[in-house]
């Protein structure tokens, strides 16, 4: 019988609002996605509300960063070389042909920093980590642990689920950081390797792409996208039911949905950001 | 109902001589440590309890007996407050616990040990920490909470598996563990769901002379879910005493002494139907009784 239900799995004094005991595989998909949506919405509530009484769990925070952050350096550092790199090698006989080779560091650093280093870092996170963080909270849940947790007077949102998003709310952006930079050191080798372009044009033209706004745009997302990884994975995988087959089918859903996530909000995070830096200060 | 008597008041007679003290311990000793009363659980149209009523004495074993499917583990849930009812209360020590949040239900489960079907302990945490767990959780200095786990791995026999993880133990050195992080912190209720599924016989009545000296030498009250019928049989017919030593002995009931404190609760389809000492079930002439008993 356990496993068979959502609610059974996940009780309602975690979804508090459900009073109505439908099989989740039966709503439509609408009702679902709300459903989904509050759940989500309750964990993030909960995981918050765990950092503001004691025990925090400060140990477990560091712990994480060393799996999540430390753990991704090196696929994020490739991920980030080995883009700038195409870029360069594909834009630069277009602006060779305009004539404007010179500016090929400013088309990578822009396109860089403000885009595909935060979109391509947190579709990397999500693959690695996401998948990591609901394959084991679904495992735990299918062995009972979170049972026992609860069991034992400890709240999952608080031991599991606050640590994994602080972490990610931390890294993420470090990594996003390290992929941009790697990207630019990438495309400057290929630039200066294949196309014989100068270091120095090239370094002053980073310069020029690289302003505040997309500095700040540059950071800002990454840490959104680390939210939306981190919930996204540990509901998944809190909400596992049905033995070891579920745990393949949440590790699936959340890294599936929190790529899509990440990129539809990457879209609306951009359009956003632009208006309100190109608005204010800068 | 058969326990009518213990929530009526009419055993109360000897401690009013007894003055003001003896009432407040004995009206502590009446109190059931769990009663349901009335309780209804259905997901969508599946009825899973149908207005289920009982109680557990203060060092009582309760057992539940059933079928799979037939609401038993749903019970143990509800208590832990892990599923809350549709209609009906639910009491522990007297505290009714059904619209008790989350913070509430935390401080009522320190009081409740609860042991898993397989045992449920932290994969990434060895025998040592998965014991002391409750105990790291409230910042105990490191001193008493090694104390503390080596007597509990000495209660289920376990203490030279204390550095070990939990993929190296075997099934019933998991459960036993699982009874040792249970037992942590003295709670006065503890919970087995299925605690012998799947256990060689010798390794299963071991899980239940640790049952019986919970019973007996702790007084802890306990609901025992399971459908191993030999279960039923150790601990209902023997009970645990320490000799002048301060070991712990085994013996069947008998002339000298009469086991009082293990009952029966039989489910089926959500529905009571059998409640009572572990005799008139075995006597039982329903039909579904004398099936689930004897597999025919």
């Amino acid at each position: 019988m356990s496993g068979r239900f959502f609610f059974e799995v996940i009780p309602r004094s975690v979804y508090p609002f459900s009073r109505t005991r439908r099989p989740f595989d039966r709503m439509n998909l609408f009702t679902r996605f709300l459903f989904e949506l509050q759940a989500i919405t309750n964990l993030l509530w909960r995981s918050i509300k765990g950092l503001t009484k004691s025990p925090r769990y400060f140990g477990e925070i560091i712990n994480q960063m060393d799996q999540i952050g430390v753990g991704s350096l090196g696929i994020v550092v490739m991920t980030g070389f080995f883009t700038g790199g195409v870029l360069i090698l594909q834009a630069y006989p277009t602006l060779a042909y305009y004539g404007a080779q010179s500016n090929a560091g400013q088309g990578v650093a822009t396109s860089l920093i403000r885009e595909l280093g935060p979109v391509l870092t947190a579709l990397m996170v999500a693959g690695r980590v996401g998948s990591a963080i609901s394959a084991e909270l679904g495992a735990m849940v299918v062995s009972q642990q979170i049972d026992a947790m609860r069991a034992l007077g400890t709240s999952p949102a608080r031991k599991l689920v606050t640590p994994r998003i602080i972490a990610l709310l931390i890294t993420l952006p470090l990594l996003t950081i390290a992929a941009d930079l790697f990207g630019l050191i990438g495309g400057g080798l290929v630039a200066n390797q294949l196309y014989g372009l100068d270091t120095n044009t090239y370094v002053s033209s980073v310069r020029t792409g690289t302003d505040i706004n997309a500095l700040v745009t540059g950071v800002i997302k990454p840490i959104f996208f680390g939210l939306i990884i981190g919930l996204i994975s540990c509901h998944k995988g809190l909400t596992t039911k049905g033995g070891t087959v579920g745990v393949g089918i949440s590790t699936t859903q959340a890294v599936v949905l929190s790529s899509i996530c990440v990129i539809i909000s990457d879209f609306f995070l951009s359009k956003l950001l632009q208006s309100a830096l190109d608005s204010t200060l800068f | 109902m058969v326990f009518d008597v213990w929530k009526s008041g009419e055993v109360l007679g000897e401690e009013e001589l007894c003055g003001s003290h003896a009432t407040v311990i004995n009206e502590r000793r009446i109190l059931p440590a769990i009663e349901f009363k009335d309780v209804e659980l259905a997901f969508d149209d599946q009825v899973i309890l149908d207005k289920v009523s009982f109680s557990v004495r203060r060092g009582e074993t309760k057992f539940i007996l059933g079928p799979s499917g037939t609401g038993k583990s749903t019970i143990i849930r509800l208590i832990l407050g892990l599923l809350k009812p549709d209609s009906g209360r639910i009491l522990i020590d007297g505290e009714d616990i059904t619209d008790f949040d989350d913070v509430e239900l935390m401080r009522i489960r320190k009081n409740v040990g609860m042991v898993f079907q397989e045992g449920a302990l932290f994969d990434s945490l060895s025998v040592y920490d998965n014991v002391a767990y409750r105990l790291h959780e409230t910042k105990t200095p490191e001193d008493e909470v090694e104390h503390e786990v080596r007597r509990m791995l000495r209660f289920v026999d376990l203490e030279d598996a204390i550095d070990k993880m939990p993929s190296e133990l075997s099934g019933g050195m998991r459960r036993r563990v699982g009874i040792a992080r249970a037992l942590v912190g003295n709670p006065n209720i503890v919970l087995f769901d299925e605690p012998t599924a799947g256990l060689d016989p010798p390794t299963a009545r071991t899980i239940c002379e640790l049952a019986i000296k919970l019973r007996d030498i702790e007084d802890v009250s306990s609901i025992f879910v399971t459908h191993e019928m030999n279960n039923l049989e150790y601990i209902s017919t023997e009970y645990a005493i320490l000799d002048r030593e301060g070991n712990v002995g085994f013996e069947l009931e008998g002339e000298t002494r009469c086991q009082l404190n293990t009952e029966v609760l039989m489910l089926r389809e959500g529905k009571i139907v059998f409640s009572g000492r572990d005799e008139p079930l075995r006597h039982s002439d329903d039909p579904y009784i004398r099936r689930f008993l004897r597999g025919k």
